[in-house]
């Protein structure tokens, strides 16, 4: 019995019975909401959220306080750069996803020299990175037009490439076996968790601590970066601040995937399946006739209600 | 030997570090006393006794919140919608002084209920994040779009304007003084009040060291929801100072105004990590971000590049804001 119940409480678990839970909320509320277009639809947005989470799942696993605040600022600006590059045309996909992986992982590593050589907090200093990145985004907004999404671009993130599933998706589901086999299978995935649950331990085992911090915050800024290019391919055109959104609901989907936000515990398995959750909670508010008012305000209990399930602080003890 | 051992990090202490140990927000009063020479080298004008008093006007409701911030980060938590507090709280008095016809009896009695509202939401951060100990980051978060939901609600596109009445005492004079003179000086002793109060030093206590400050009896879920409180209730007052500043409701006014909150008490040299700060850093902090952006734009950086450069200025203040908060730390 109790075996059942320690299964039943995996956040995995709790996330993957809240999800069909809320796909037959949704179905009831509107019909059709659960069908396989629908949830096709539901995948590919939660998939821009889900690849953002996999950067700020990384960076939230090495602990220390980790977070990474900017990621938001970083799929703006890879979205305009991504569209500026290939303008409209697939010869320009190579290069666009190279110069966003490049912009990506500069930015992860001002981010990480800033947090490990200046020990500034993560919190800190990746605000002060999106502050700086908002800035950017002003000066290059001003100067060039946004550019287009290449038409490959938009099929392989919109249109089905195999088995009636788009490419967008199985780019998912590889990122999620490759974290998988990276956080369980490989030294940097276990150094990851040895890191995030005791620094200083990990420290004496020889572990090259501040290289894993930078190597982590670069990691989360290309996968902003790839985000940012993808969401390029999901709304054809970039507008300012796309990405804006991205910051909070990342870290959100990392929670509700039972990733701990003090570091060294969680995978990213779960995070994929609250990415999705997230999603169709929003996907469910979107259908619901009610105002924007009180869409955010449901939306707000909701979170908060959901939270209840997920790694609550312990109580205080004697 | 022994003696020898154990006393040199005082004998070391130069006048400098004692210093900074008992003032620890001094590094925030150099850097905006540097931007205020700045700002008087670009442009002589902008050091006025009016440009001053308009200066503080407009940046007066980042520092109440700043200062409302600054008690959550005392106890080691954080508050994502203490801008969403904000945006409520001002649809809700603008809203209520016009139903009520704008005289002086309704201002009153809407600046009342304001506070109640502000208290209210504190409360409810408060019980989410100690008493269901939930994450404070994700819940206030959470909280913050429920708050931003309800200001909607109240009124959901911006524009209902303040009554004059309301605005005109804000940004007039009272006895030959500007009437944010008087907010100041105000302040200030309601700061220097609440330093002392037991409340200032258990939130410190708690922010050090949780598990310490329970096992010496603190009832540390209290403490942290009254910290939550008093930024509820500073958030508020920010709202009004916002009110008096833009004469009208806006639903989405204080979005951006969270995390310059936290900008600010980081710049004041207080540690996001809880147990150390003060409330006249954040203060100074709050400034230090008006007088970045009121500098660049007087150096003539094309408009396209404010915001970058503004972002670059704070990003390297807050810095230097955690270098020497961490200088000051005994």
């Amino acid at each position: 019995m109790s075996r059942v119940m320690s299964f039943l409480r995996q956040p995995i678990v709790v996330a993957l019975a809240l999800i069909v839970l809320l796909l037959y909320l949704g179905e009831l509320m509107s019909p059709g909401f659960a069908s396989g277009a629908q949830i096709l639809r539901l995948l590919i947005v939660a998939s821009l959220l889900g690849i953002v989470a996999a950067g700020q799942n990384v960076v939230i696993l090495g602990g220390r306080e980790g977070i990474d605040l900017s990621v938001g600022g970083v799929v703006s600006l890879s979205a305009i750069i991504a569209g500026n590059v290939m303008n409209g045309a697939d010869i320009g996909i190579l290069p666009a996803i190279a110069a966003c992986l490049v912009a990506g992982a500069f930015f992860g590593l001002l981010n990480g020299l800033g947090i490990t050589l200046l020990r500034i907090p993560p919190l800190v200093m990746t605000l002060g990175m999106l502050g700086v990145l908002q800035g950017l985004l002003v000066v290059i907004r001003m100067g060039i037009p946004s550019g287009q999404a290449a038409p490959a671009l938009s099929r392989f993130v919109t249109q089905p490439l195999f088995f009636g599933v788009p490419g967008i998706i199985w780019l998912w589901v590889a990122i999620g076996i490759l974290m998988a086999f990276m956080l369980n299978r490989t030294v940097f995935g276990h150094r990851i968790y040895a890191i995030g649950s005791n620094e200083h331990a990990a420290y004496m085992a020889g572990v090259p601590v501040r290289l894993m911090r930078i190597a982590l915050f670069m990691i989360s800024g290309m996968f902003a970066a790839i985000a940012g290019l993808c969401l390029l391919g999901y709304s054809g055109s970039s507008f300012a601040n796309v990405g804006e959104q991205y910051t909070l609901t990342s870290i959100i989907a990392v929670v509700f995937g039972g990733t701990s936000l003090a570091g060294g515990k969680g995978g990213y398995t779960g995070t994929m399946a609250g990415a999705f959750l997230l999603v169709i909670l929003q996907g469910i508010l979107t259908t619901v006739n009610i105002d924007e008012s009180g869409r955010q305000m449901v939306f707000g209990a909701t979170l908060l209600l959901l939270m209840m399930f997920y790694g609550r602080g312990r109580a205080m003890r004697a | 030997m022994t003696e020898i051992a154990t006393s040199p990090t005082y004998r070391r202490a130069g006048g400098l570090r004692i210093l900074l140990e008992r003032y620890p927000f001094l590094p925030a009063l150099a850097i905006v006393l540097v931007l205020l020479a700045l700002n008087g080298v670009f442009s002589p004008n902008s050091l006025s006794y009016r440009s001053l008093t308009g200066l503080l006007s407009t940046y007066m409701a980042l520092i109440l919140l700043a200062i409302a911030q600054t008690y959550v980060v005392y106890a080691g938590d954080i508050d994502l919608s203490a801008g969403s507090i904000l945006s409520l709280v001002n649809v809700a008095i603008v809203v209520l002084m016009e139903r009520w016809g704008g005289g002086a009896g309704a201002v009153l009695l809407a600046l009342a209920i304001g506070l109640l509202l502000g208290l209210a939401c504190g409360l409810v951060n408060g019980l989410v994040v100690a008493a269901l100990r939930l994450q404070a980051i994700v819940a206030t978060f959470a909280t913050s779009i429920f708050f931003t939901g309800l200001a909607l609600y109240i009124l959901p596109v911006a524009g209902t304007p303040a009554p004059t009445i309301f605005w005109r005492t804000y940004g007039g004079r009272l006895l030959g003084l500007p009437f944010v003179f008087y907010i100041l000086v105000g302040l200030v002793v309601l700061l220097a009040v609440l330093s002392r109060t037991r409340l200032a030093t258990q939130l410190l206590a708690v922010g050090d060291d949780q598990q310490a400050a329970y096992q010496t009896g603190l009832p540390v879920v209290a403490i942290r929801i009254r910290g939550y409180l008093l930024c509820g209730l500073f958030s508020a007052l920010a709202a009004f100072c916002i009110t008096g500043d833009t004469a009208s409701g806006d639903p989405l006014v204080g979005g951006k105004m969270t995390l310059f909150s936290v900008a600010a008490v980081v710049l004041g040299g207080s540690a996001l990590s809880g147990g150390w700060g003060t409330v006249v850093g954040s203060l100074l902090g709050a400034l230090t971000i008006g007088l970045i952006s009121s500098v660049v734009f007087f150096m003539g950086t094309p408009s396209e590049w404010q915001n970058f450069v503004q972002g670059l200025a704070i990003l390297v203040v807050l810095m230097a804001g955690v270098l020497a908060g961490r200088r000051a730390r005994p």
